[in-house]
């Protein structure tokens, strides 16, 4: 299947911020960190087509997924 | 000693005396609050007579502790009807702390139309004609350096901009930062309390003051100390907030589908990088010259969320360049220069006035055919205007409330007339509830509840559903009202909210400076208390809880991309002031 993966701010640094990805059918979203070999514990905040999600949460074909660091702000 | 000032500008009148029994133990907006509502009559007009304008700097103003430098200003709101307390960075509350002065009250009205200038230091309390050169349309960047000049580097300086002058119901109060830029007690229309009062400027010079008294100084230490560290060892306040700024927030609403744009139609844009945190830290740095990615808004600041802001060659455009800003004029109003954003918010800091009131009031024109959609150059027009003002400026400066009105709006997002800011409560359900029922009107700082919502700080609530948002809504509001009242910086929340010692490290060292044993219950009950007396002075001037809503549209008008729309019902909505 592919996904669309996003990452932001500091998760930038180890890819473009916005790209396809293959992965096996049903592939969770920590399969996806380890394959893009990103720091899984600087990932604070994970949506999946815009509504917040797990690290064990499955992705179907044409998911958006987004990763952020922890950051805030208001 | 404690002292408590009042100015009386209708007879020129100044009288110091002790902090009245009943306000002793109080700081920042539970002192404000609890002022505004023995005194203030709740159905006067915000700028006539009755109304009274009072600061007062934090419980813990003027110590060692970090972040500590927050002023609160409160009166009736010229904007809302309501009561207000603003809050805000600068140099005042460090300075008021340091002299001992719990509390300063403008109140009266003169009978001339002369503005005249307080200033505040060892000796007492004097009022002086303001200069001719500082009126009249003076941008408050170089009024600052006149200021400067005629009183010292030094002092610290609260400003009616020329939008305060001319009493515009979005005139907020400036306050000059530790180089001499630009801090805003932003929200409500305090500035024009101030111009009211025929009042251009407050000077506070603490040259002389001695230290603030700790009773238990070594105990106060070890808190700082645990403090700091919980503050800089969490993420988003020790290292997030400081790359990024408040910026940061535009790709996640974005991505969460609350980032309200195009006149809230729609909760989602495709430029967001325009003028995200992202692009805001790499323009920053690419730029260099003046540019800087961190900087703190008051002494002793060390989550350091603000920032300067350059242009292509280097020179310093703005600082304090917030989220809040950025979303209404870019995503809101879609503009979409990231330049053209700072110039009108440098603008807005020049002339005066709140930047979300006015970016969600140029959205409102944009959809009313005042404004053409994403016209910058427009809008830094407009704004630069509000100087004089030409009419239209005027009705800009007027709010969000007049501009839909005058439009013949029903997509109108107020609640209370002031502006709902930058988090669409359709999708972000645990914020509109605190937009609703606030008694400051729609205000994100009142009770944060992106933070469980979106960010995953303090609690992790689905924003989409209403489970347990009421609860949370309510506990965040009570917080905040006690954080406000000790002179932090709300985000100071970050650090505390998921580290039980932090937030006691923030009590001890409360307890230590005051020599007493307050518990996180008392706590609790002290924001409680400050919310009961705001809400009790609401009700009084004439609100109900039928004003305790969000606009109607919400309730019909689904917004993409979750094609959701605001379904609390009213007595829901009311669940959240059951304490």
């Amino acid at each position: 299947m592919t996904i669309t993966v996003k990452l932001f701010a500091t998760l930038r640094a180890y890819h473009d911020k916005i790209f396809e990805l293959a992965m096996p059918e049903a592939s969770t979203v920590e399969a996806v960190v380890t394959h893009l070999e990103l720091p899984a514990n600087d990932i604070a905040i994970i949506m999946i087509n815009g509504r917040g999600a797990k690290m064990d949460a499955k992705l179907e074909e044409g998911d958006v997924l987004a990763l952020f660091p922890p950051v805030g702000g208001g | 000693m404690e002292q408590f000032i009042r100015v009386d500008m209708t007879t020129q009148q100044v009288t110091s005396g002790p902090l009245p029994e009943k306000y002793v133990g109080l700081g920042g907006r539970a002192l404000t609050s609890n002022f505004v509502n023995d005194e203030v009559k709740p159905t006067c007009h915000a700028l006539g007579k009755n109304n009274k304008l009072i600061f007062a700097p934090g419980l813990l103003s003027g110590t060692s502790a970090p972040n500590s430098g927050r002023l609160s200003v409160g009166a009736k709101s010229p904007l809302t009807g309501t009561i207000k307390e603003c809050n805000t960075g600068g140099l005042f509350s460090q300075k008021m702390a340091k002299m001992g002065i719990k509390a300063f009250v403008v109140e009266g009205k003169p009978a001339d139309d002369k503005f005249y200038i307080i200033k505040i230091d060892m000796n007492g309390v004097s009022i002086e004609e303001a200069p001719e050169s500082i009126l009249g349309g003076c941008g408050n960047y170089e009024a600052i350096q006149i200021l400067n000049e005629k009183y010292g580097a030094k002092v610290g300086i609260a400003l009616a901009g020329p939008a305060g002058e001319h009493r515009l119901p979005s005139a907020n109060i400036s306050f000059k930062d530790p180089e001499s830029n630009i801090r805003s007690a932003g929200r409500g229309g305090l500035g024009a309390v101030m111009g009211s009062k025929n009042v251009k400027a407050i000077i506070i010079d603490d040259a002389g003051a001695k230290p603030v008294p700790v009773a238990d100084p070594e105990k106060f230490r070890a808190a700082a100390k645990i403090f700091a560290k919980a503050l800089l060892d969490h993420p988003v306040a020790g290292q997030g907030l400081a790359a990024y700024g408040t910026d940061v927030l535009v790709n996640i609403l974005n991505e969460a589908g609350g980032l309200p744009a195009h006149n809230f139609t729609a909760g989602r844009i495709d430029y967001n990088d325009n003028f995200s945190g992202e692009t805001m830290n790499a323009l920053i740095t690419e730029r260099g010259g003046d540019g800087k990615v961190s900087h703190g808004c008051h002494p002793g600041c060390i989550i350091r969320c603000s920032q300067w802001y350059p242009d292509k060659k280097g020179k310093y455009i703005t600082s304090g360049f917030e989220y809040e800003t950025v979303w209404g004029l870019g995503a809101d109003a879609g503009i979409k220069d990231f330049d053209a954003i700072a110039y009108i918010d440098r603008a807005m800091d020049d002339v005066g006035v709140d930047s979300i009131e006015i970016a969600v009031a140029v959205a409102t024109a944009m959809e009313g055919g005042l404004i053409p959609w994403g016209d910058g150059e427009a809008v830094l027009q407009i704004v630069k205007d509000m100087a004089k003002p030409t009419p239209l400026a005027r009705i800009i400066a007027g709010g969000c409330a007049i501009v839909g009105k005058l439009c013949g709006l029903y997509r109108v997002p107020v609640v209370k007339d002031q502006a709902i800011p930058a988090y669409d409560p359709r999708a972000v359900k645990g914020i509109g509830l605190t937009y609703a029922t606030t008694p400051m009107g729609a205000d994100h700082t009142a009770g944060y509840c992106i933070s469980g919502n979106i960010l995953k700080v303090g609690a992790d609530i689905d924003p989409l559903k209403k489970d347990g948002q009421i609860e949370y809504a309510r506990a965040m509001q009570i917080g905040t009202a006690a954080v406000d009242s000790t002179g932090m910086c709300l985000f100071v929340y970050f650090g505390i909210a998921d580290n039980p010692g932090g937030y006691q490290a923030l009590i001890d060292m409360i307890n230590a400076q005051y020599g007493i044993n307050l518990t996180a219950a008392d706590v609790d009950k002290l924001g409680e208390s400050v919310l009961k007396v705001e809400r009790d002075f609401n009700k009084r001037a004439g609100f109900t809880n039928a004003h305790d809503r969000l606009p109607e549209f919400m309730e019909y008008e689904p917004i993409e991309p979750h094609n959701v729309v605001w379904d609390f019902t009213p007595e829901e909505i009311d669940e959240v002031y059951n304490f």
